[in-house]
This record gives C-alpha cells, structure tokens and sequence, in this order.
C-alpha cells in the first residue's frame, strides 16, 4: 500500500506583490491529521501562503496540493474539502447566528434540511445555542470568533485553515477557543494555523514553521524550537544605559547563548535554558555584586522576538507588502464602523 | 477540452450558479428586512424628493402641456434608480473588508455569486421603490395616460436602467474598497449625472454648452422614454437610445466588476 498523500504539500511556492516577495520558495508539508503552527510577525507571508492555499490567490510559481488536489488546476475539489476562518470574523451582522450558518453550510451545496440540522449542531457544539436566533450584531469578540470557527465547519471539512484564530481576543475567549480547537483536532482534522504567538503555536502545533520575509527560516517541534532560542529568558532592565557592558559581562556566563542588549527598552536578554528561576537568583546575584542598578528584572518565556533574535539576528519586523498592509487598513476600518 | 478530475461539469455548474445567488439574494434580501431604518430612510429620501420638487419647484416650473407631477416623476424614479446603487457599492466594499467574500471564495459556492446575488437584490429593492414612489406620484397628481402594457414597460425601463448603474457602482466598490471613499465617490458621479439632465427641467432652459452635456446623458435618455411610455411621446426613438445605453453600460462594467472582484482580496 502506498502512503497517503500529504493533506498539504507546498514546492518552492513563490508569491510577489510588485517588488515585494510576500512568498519567497517556500517549502511545506502537513501530514494528515497534524497541527501545523505557521508562526511570523505580520508581512511575514503567512496570510499570503493561506490565500494561495485556499484557492483566493494565484501563486507566480512553485506549486500548493491540499489532500492532492493542486489549487490551481483544480480548486474546486480543494474548495470542497478546506474550510477557512480569516483574521476578521466574516460574520453577516445583520443576519442570526443560525442563518448565517445555514446559509454557509447551503452555499457548500448541503440540501436544505442538511444545512439547517447542521446549523444548529454546531452552534450547539459550540456554546451559541441560546444566542442562535439573534443577530450577530449583538455578539461579543469570543461567541463572534467561534460562530466565524463554526462557519468554517459546515461541511465538515478535512483541512483547516485559520488564520491568526485568536488575534484581538481577550485572555479569557483565547483559551476557550484553544479548547475549540483542540477538540476539532482530536477528531481528525488537519490544522494550518497562523499565528504571532510563539505560546499559541506551542499550545496547538504539532509542528512549528517559522517564516520570515516569505521565506522558512526554522521548522521543528515546539521544545526543539525552544531549544533553538534557549528556552526562558530573564530580562534585565536597566536604570542607567551607560551600565550595558558591565550587565552584558556579568549575565554572559549564566546564559546558554550570548546575552543581546536593546538599546531601546534598556533591557539585557539573557536565555538560560530550563534553569528557571535559579538563574534569576544568580542573575540578580551577579548584578547586584557589579553594582548594577536595575529598573526590572524578570524571568519570562520566549517570545517571537526572542525567537526572531535567535534565528535571524534581528527583531521580529513589522514590514509588510503594501497588499498586506491595504488590506489590513481595510478591515481594520471596516471593523472599527462594525462596532456598535 | 477534458475537466480535470474533482472539477464538476458545465451543467452541475450552471444549476450550482443559480442556486447559490438565489442563497445571497436571499441573505441580501434579509439584511434588508433586518435594518428597517435603511428601508426606511431609503424610501423616505426619494418620497421627499418628489414632494419637494412637486410643491417648492414645481410652482416655478412650467412644462408646455404637462402638469409638473407628470413630468417630474419619471425623473425622480430614474434618480432613485440609480441612487440605490449606493447600496451596491458600499455593500460590496463592506463585504470585501469584511473577509465575507474571500470566504465565500473559499466555498463551493459558484465564484460570482455574490456579484449576482448582489445586483439581484438591489434590482428587487429598485422595483420595491418605484412602485412606492408611483404611489407618491398618483397622490400628488400623476397618471398614466396611456394604458397598462406601457406603464408597466416604464417599471421595467426604470429597474433595467437602475441595475445598469447599479453594475457601475459594484466595479467602483470592489476598486476602491472603502466603504466611505466609496460613499464620497458615490455623491461626486451621481449628483451631476442625474442632475445635469432633463429629469427634473427641459433640456432647453439650460445654457448651450451644459446642454451639450445633457443631452447624450443616459438619464435624460431614460427619463424621455419614460415620460413617452407614461403620457405619450415618441416611444421607439427614446427607448432604442435608452437601450443602447444600458446595454454599453452593461457590456463595459459588467466585465469591469468581474474582473474586480477576481483580484480583490
């Protein structure tokens, strides 16, 4: 017996808006039923690959299969089997919770009884049961997020793409959303999800890629990627930039790579690994025996800067292609008008 | 030509196509029901066109062998026709900022679904108005002179004429892409070309060089024909023009808002 075909096989991808190459030969494969976390600032391209992927834009070259299909000879068998939950919940306001997943499960081509029955399964599932026959107008960011998910689902997709799931939600709707998500995985979908969160991809992904100028600069699980970076970090602060060097030297034997200073925050990162809180202990020890004064201090896991520090040398940067950029400017605005 | 594997035929597609712009007629349709002061105000700002143009102009305004009522209304109808492309226009560009439409793109569902369903509720919102606004018209002392089949062909002009304006503003809302350009670009096309026309006053009281604008001015066009099927006129010279005009506008805007909304994103 043959293996099965990857869900999602990406060959040299390359997609560019004018001069910029939002992708840039990018290289993936998912296995089917597995998480992959596709992390990046934003620009990073990962958007981008999500559109090529779902068959909303073309790619200039390489090539994208999902469960087989190539997106562009054949979008249609892609678009019957994806299901996609932008960054922006694509809620009809004025319509219920219900119609608007009636109408989405009817536009996937469920007959008519289908679509209803699966309508009020999901908003079911997913906690909205009561809130079904309101307008979505009404709806707070976390039941908007979810309906957005559960519209995704209506026709019981074998791939997921979300992109960016929990962007603008606070603490609380982020985790119920993890949990969402977790239990669709256990059931066998496969997953892309993009995000700016070294934590979310950690929470959810299998596996781990991270892009950087529409290109895969590391790709691994989570601890391996923790590993790469250096595990937690302790952050120094510092009263008087002028004590840099003297912070720099102190911290450089605690660390399991080199301590970088950012002139900007005044802050000395050191990554020490699974040390954990004694290397805080000693950090603080060996500041205070040079004499250091200290603004803050304190022992935090690795973010995507620290991730982006350690894999490129340079701070996660917020450039984007101008489409990216109009884009969001559009949504944003269009958003800000949504709010009551 | 071989349809690659997984690709439905043309005739799945065809019976696909219909039934998915029904589905966003529909949703169209409901948003509208939803927001009754949309409705609302949509009617009143064309009622109170009519009534203001009927008793605070209409004094000063003299149309040899026509009461004002008569003549105004088919202008007013036009002018409502084509403001309702509003709603085209900044539906799209809300819809397209949205995400509704890439995820609609994402679906099964047929690709221009939207763009149809859009223009279908718009034209069945258009019929909607007029018929009010002939209620409004008959009130304040309009009538057709000249029998049914004509009357309800100066409807069917007004809708056609509407979902011509209408296919305009869909490619301006899927190119410009904001929702409040698009309002402000609206008030900057439709303001001129329904005014600087004859649906409100005759052509000829208007200076020679404004003249020359207004003549051609597919409003003016429209607006004879239906002043001719209404009370009487030269029908078949002013409805061939009329046509001819919708039918240009069609032929180059329609594939102008396809081909917007296949590179918007």
């Amino acid at each position: 017996m043959s293996t099965p075909p990857a869900a999602i096989a990406v060959e040299g991808l390359v997609k560019t808006f004018g001069s910029t190459r939002a992708l840039d030969g990018v290289d993936l494969e998912v296995p089917p039923g597995s998480v992959l976390g596709l992390l990046g600032p934003n620009g990073s391209g990962k958007t981008t690959l999500v559109r090529v992927l779902t068959t909303l834009s073309l790619p200039d070259a390489g090539r994208a299969r999902v469960l087989g299909h190539d997106v562009v000879a054949e979008p249609s068998a892609v678009r019957r089997r994806i299901g996609l939950a932008g960054q922006f919940s694509a809620v009809d306001d004025h319509l219920t919770g219900f119609e608007n997943l009636d109408m989405a499960g009817r536009l996937c081509h469920l007959d008519r009884a289908t679509a209803a029955r699966r309508a009020q399964e999901l908003l079911e599932r997913f906690g909205l049961a009561e809130a079904a026959h309101r307008v979505a107008k009404g709806y707070s960011g976390g039941m908007r997020r979810r309906l957005d998910l559960a519209a995704s689902l209506v026709a019981r997709p074998e791939v997921l793409f979300l992109d960016e799931p929990t962007t603008g939600l606070d603490p609380r709707s982020r985790l119920d959303l993890w949990s969402v998500i977790r239990d669709l995985v256990r059931d066998g979908t496969t997953l892309l999800l993009t995000t700016q969160y070294l934590e979310e991809a950690d929470q959810l992904g299998d596996v781990i890629v991270v892009l950087d100028r529409g290109q895969v600069i590391a790709r691994g699980s989570a601890p391996a990627l923790k590993g790469q970076v250096g595990g937690d970090v302790v952050t120094a602060r510092l009263v008087d930039p002028a004590d840099a060097e003297r912070a720099l030297a102190a911290l450089g034997p605690i660390g399991v790579a080199t301590p970088q200073y950012d002139e900007e925050e005044r802050e000395v990162r050191v990554p020490v690994g699974s040390a954990g809180p004694g290397a805080l202990l000693e950090a603080v020890r060996r500041l205070d025996q040079d004499e250091v004064a200290l603004a803050d201090i304190a022992l935090r896991r690795p973010s995507l800067d620290d991730v982006f520090l350690a894999l490129t040398g340079h701070v996660a940067s917020d450039e984007s292609t101008d489409a990216g950029k109009s884009r969001r400017r559009r949504r944003a605005r269009a958003r800000a008008k949504a709010q009551p | 030509m071989s349809t690659p594997a997984g690709e439905p035929g043309i005739a799945a597609r065809a019976r696909w196509a219909v039934s998915d712009s029904r589905v966003l007629t529909e949703r169209y349709l409901l948003q509208l029901v939803r927001v009754p002061t949309v409705l609302f105000f949509s009617l009143i700002q064309p009622v109170m066109f009519v009534l203001l143009f009927r008793y605070v102009f209409g004094g000063a305004i003299h149309i040899p062998g026509v009461g004002y009522a008569e003549y105004m209304l088919p202008g007013a109808i036009a002018q409502t026709a084509a403001f309702a492309s509003f709603g085209t226009a900044i539906g799209l560009a809300y819809d397209l900022g949205r995400g509704l439409i890439d995820r609609v793109r994402s679906m099964p569902a047929a690709r221009f679904a939207v763009l149809v369903g859009r223009l279908t509720s718009d034209t069945l919102r258009s019929l909607a108005v007029v018929i009010v606004l002939l209620g409004v018209g008959y009130a304040v002392g309009f009538r057709f002179d000249n029998g049914p089949g004509p009357a309800l062909l100066m409807v069917l002009v007004a809708v056609v004429f509407g979902l011509a304006i209408c296919t305009i503003a869909a490619f301006v809302g899927l190119a410009l892409k904001d929702p409040e350009a698009v309002q402000s670009f609206g008030l900057v096309w439709l303001f001129p070309l329904t005014f600087v026309s004859g649906a409100f006053v005759p052509v000829q009281t208007m200076p020679g060089w404004l003249q020359a604008v207004a003549r051609p001015n597919p409003v003016t066009l429209v607006v004879s024909t239906m002043r001719s099927l209404a009370y009487g006129g030269p029908i078949a010279t002013h409805l061939w023009e009329s046509l001819a005009w919708v039918v240009a506008i069609l032929a180059v805007f329609g594939p102008l808002a396809v081909r917007a909304y296949r590179r918007a994103s």
